[in-house]
């Protein structure tokens, strides 16, 4: 009797409403309606709350003059620019913040949570002083630390100014500094590519391709012979010299466009401003800590014989540390790290808190000019969805690729 | 996780479908007791907060015109501290009951936003305050400065547009709060503090040092200020813009908090109706208000000018002078319609 369908004792068809499957299936039309007619009322209350509003619904106006500047553009912007490509700066200035944020806080992460495991007394202490400080406070507390701790420490713009025009004064052969940091933020000179450039980047992909393959050989080379060849020297001389050999052979074409100081503030040259650097030293360094501590239940996650067997075969700790621990480590590591990226993400949104231009911020001052709340938020929605999912869709194939392969 | 969702669902439609019974904001007021009252809590003359945490400004004191119309009593009103890019979804989700935040009346917020203006409580416009020592004279002179502005306001668009127009360079500096702008001006992040001119002088005041600060003459714009309701409500609308006519009527007719009484007994006509003497009037009646309407108004704020004085002009440190907000026969554009 192990057949699915339910059968009473004579073998007759029982009531569907004791059949499981049918029940199953009853129930989750159920849940299918239930959920269904809630979307329809929150949805159909929307919208008819907006009209008794004498509000209009839509996305046409994101093709409307947006009529503010913005701060900070990765990509041509002005006030006669639409609601649509505001939006886009803004996105782009997120993705900013966020992917070197991620990189910082890696490092970082990583940094700290090694430096927790060191026989180092003091090292030990001050990266578990690190990890409590940074992992116990809230990051919009940090972003406020890092944002009036950054202006206050800062020196003002105008007493630099005062500083220059005096030694100017004393001696007309002094210019302008090549590098001011100041409560403006961190100017430094621009490169701006001559055309002959192109040939360097060719050359920087050339010499990254050769020492990918030359390192591939070692490693064949290594498994032969037992023997590795220095692949890390040759390959840092190749990206490094061949570059470099490149942009002298083209004669220099490179230009820098200066920053110069004018009678308010610097024109001309780069500029890192402090609501960038005190949001992506906030998002990196908290997050830093919770990576610190997955790191170190990582390698504590490694059974010790591992590291005791690499000392009886006379493995340097370094080595071992790198070339047997670690990668067993990152099998534990990458799922919850996975999660601290996309904490950062979503932490980024605090950005207007520090008065930095990302997806946020444009997006609230637009709602604000346009008026159109539902839509802006269900755009914010959408767009920090659509991020996160993207990285854990990468860090799921990265932690595939990570797993304990059997062979 | 479907619980979760399926719990916020339903707090969306239970939150729509109480939403939806209303009669008109005028009886919801009366029902429940008190006026709330949308306002600003941080510039001083318009809308702040004193030390014991009472609220008090000229938009403040139009609120409790209206809550003295409606009751009688000014004392029944609350109010809620809106930022300015909290203050719309505020009003549109009938949170609060009308804002009077310093808010200027544009075309796309009559119509696009679903408002009504028609009181103006204060003829503004935008200025620019710069340090003394930078030595600047006029805002022509302002390219390549770095200027601080708060965000969702019409004072962040003006900006942009002058500046574009005049062919000047800037680098802008947006935050959300008024106090994030007063802290990064004061800090030095930026060398220029743009709003609109009274909160210049309101702003000025509450700097480390007021004297260091000069604002500039240029006004680059008409900023009107009033009081919003919803768009569709126009007896409440009513009620609203009259509370504040009904003051500007009382400083021209020469009725002040101190000699209400004894003007109830003024030969004049037009006083005597306004102050709901006349016989068999039915104005208060017609607002849905008692016939002593404008009365308890005055007695509980005084006139426009004493209004005004007190808030914002000689009686406080602000000492605004009455400029535009003069009576439309002083040389100002303060104008109430006829109230019979």
């Amino acid at each position: 009797m192990a057949s699915a369908d339910a059968r009473d004792g004579d073998g007759r068809r029982a009531s569907l409403l004791y059949d499981p499957s049918v029940r199953a299936y009853a129930y989750q039309a159920l849940t299918v309606l239930v959920v269904g007619w809630l979307i329809w009322q929150a949805w159909s209350n929307a919208a008819e709350n907006l009209a008794r509003a004498n509000m209009t619904a839509g996305f046409g106006f994101l093709s409307g003059r947006a009529g503010f500047d913005l701060g900070q553009a990765l990509m041509a912007y002005s006030s006669d620019s639409t609601f649509a490509r505001a939006l886009t700066v803004g996105l782009l200035n997120t993705l900013l913040v966020g992917v070197l944020g991620i990189i910082t806080a890696t490092i970082v992460g990583l940094l700290i949570g090694i430096g927790r495991l060191s026989k180092n007394w003091l090292i030990a202490r001050l990266c578990t002083i690190y990890v409590e400080l940074f992992r116990n406070i809230p990051p919009l507390l940090v972003i406020f630390f890092w944002y009036k701790g950054v202006l206050s420490i800062l020196p003002d713009f105008r007493a630099i100014r005062a500083g220059v025009e005096q030694a100017k004064a004393a001696d007309p052969s002094v210019g302008d500094p090549l590098f001011i940091i100041s409560n403006r933020g961190i100017s430094f000179p621009a490169p701006i590519f001559q055309p002959g450039f192109g040939a360097v980047w060719i050359a920087l992909a050339a010499a990254v391709l050769g020492a990918i393959g030359f390192t591939l050989w070692a490693n064949k080379v290594q498994a032969a012979t037992g023997k590795r060849p220095p692949a890390l020297l040759v390959s840092v001389a190749l990206i490094v010299l061949l570059p470099l050999a490149v942009f002298f052979a083209a004669g220099q074409p490179i230009a820098f466009d200066y920053p110069v100081l004018g009678r308010f503030n610097l024109s001309g040259g780069g500029l890192i401003s402090p609501e960038f650097l005190s949001l992506y030293l906030a998002l990196s360094l908290y997050t830093a800590s919770f990576i610190a501590e997955i790191v170190r239940a990582g390698i504590r996650g490694v059974p010790s014989g591992q590291f005791e067997a690499c000392s009886a075969l006379g493995v340097r700790s370094d080595r071992a540390m790198r070339l047997v621990i670690l990668p067993q480590a990152m099998r534990i590591i990458i799922p919850p790290l996975t999660s601290q990226y996309l904490n950062l993400i979503k932490n980024s949104s605090l950005a207007v808190a520090a008065g930095y231009p990302d997806l946020v911020q444009v997006g609230n001052t637009i709602l604000n000019q346009s008026g159109r709340a539902i839509e802006v938020i269900a755009i914010w929605m959408i767009v920090y969805v659509t991020i996160s999912l993207v990285t854990s869709v990468f860090m799921n194939w990265f932690n595939a690729r990570m797993a304990l392969r059997e062979r | 996780m479907a619980n979760r969702i399926l719990a916020v669902l339903i707090g969306a439609a239970v939150m729509g479908i109480g939403a939806q019974a209303s009669a008109g904001t005028l009886e919801d007021v009366k029902a429940k007791g008190f006026l709330q009252c949308g306002v600003n809590a941080n510039l001083s003359g318009f809308g702040s907060q004193d030390s014991s945490g009472q609220f008090a400004g000229l938009d403040i004191d139009l609120c409790k015109a209206v809550a003295a119309a409606v009751f009688g009593d000014a004392t029944k009103v609350k109010f809620t501290p809106l930022s300015a890019k909290d203050r719309f979804p505020a009003l549109q989700s009938g949170e609060i009951d009308m804002l009077a935040r310093n808010t200027t009346w544009t075309a796309s917020r009559d119509s696009q936003l679903g408002f009504d203006f028609r009181a103006v409580n204060y003829y503004d416009g935008q200025g620019f305050m710069v340090r003394k020592e930078l030595n600047v004279k006029s805002a022509l002179e302002l390219s390549g400065a770095a200027v601080c502005v708060q965000t969702g306001t019409t004072t962040e668009l003006n900006l942009a547009d002058y500046f574009k127009s005049h062919n000047l360079q800037y680098n802008p500096v947006v935050f959300e709060k008024q106090e994030e702008v007063d802290a990064a001006y004061n800090a030095g992040r930026c060398d220029v503090y743009t709003t609109d001119q009274s909160g210049l002088y309101s702003i000025r005041l509450s700097l480390s040092n007021p004297d260091d600060h000069v604002i500039l003459p240029e006004i680059i714009s008409k900023e009107p200020l009033g009081p919003a309701v919803r768009q569709g409500d126009s007896k409440w609308f009513d009620v609203v813009s009259f509370s504040h006519y009904a003051m500007v009527a009382a400083e021209e007719f020469g009725i002040t908090q101190a000699n209400v009484e004894e003007m109830k007994k003024s030969p004049n006509p037009d006083i005597k109706r306004f102050l709901g003497e006349e016989q068999g009037s039915t104005i208060g009646a017609d607002f849905g208000l008692s016939k002593d309407w404008a009365v308890n108004i005055i007695k509980a704020v005084g006139n426009y000018g004493e209004a005004f004085e007190r808030n914002v002009g000689q009686g406080s440190p602000l000492k605004i002078k009455r400029g535009l907000n003069a009576l439309w026969n002083q040389g100002g554009l303060q104008y109430a319609p006829p109230i019979r």
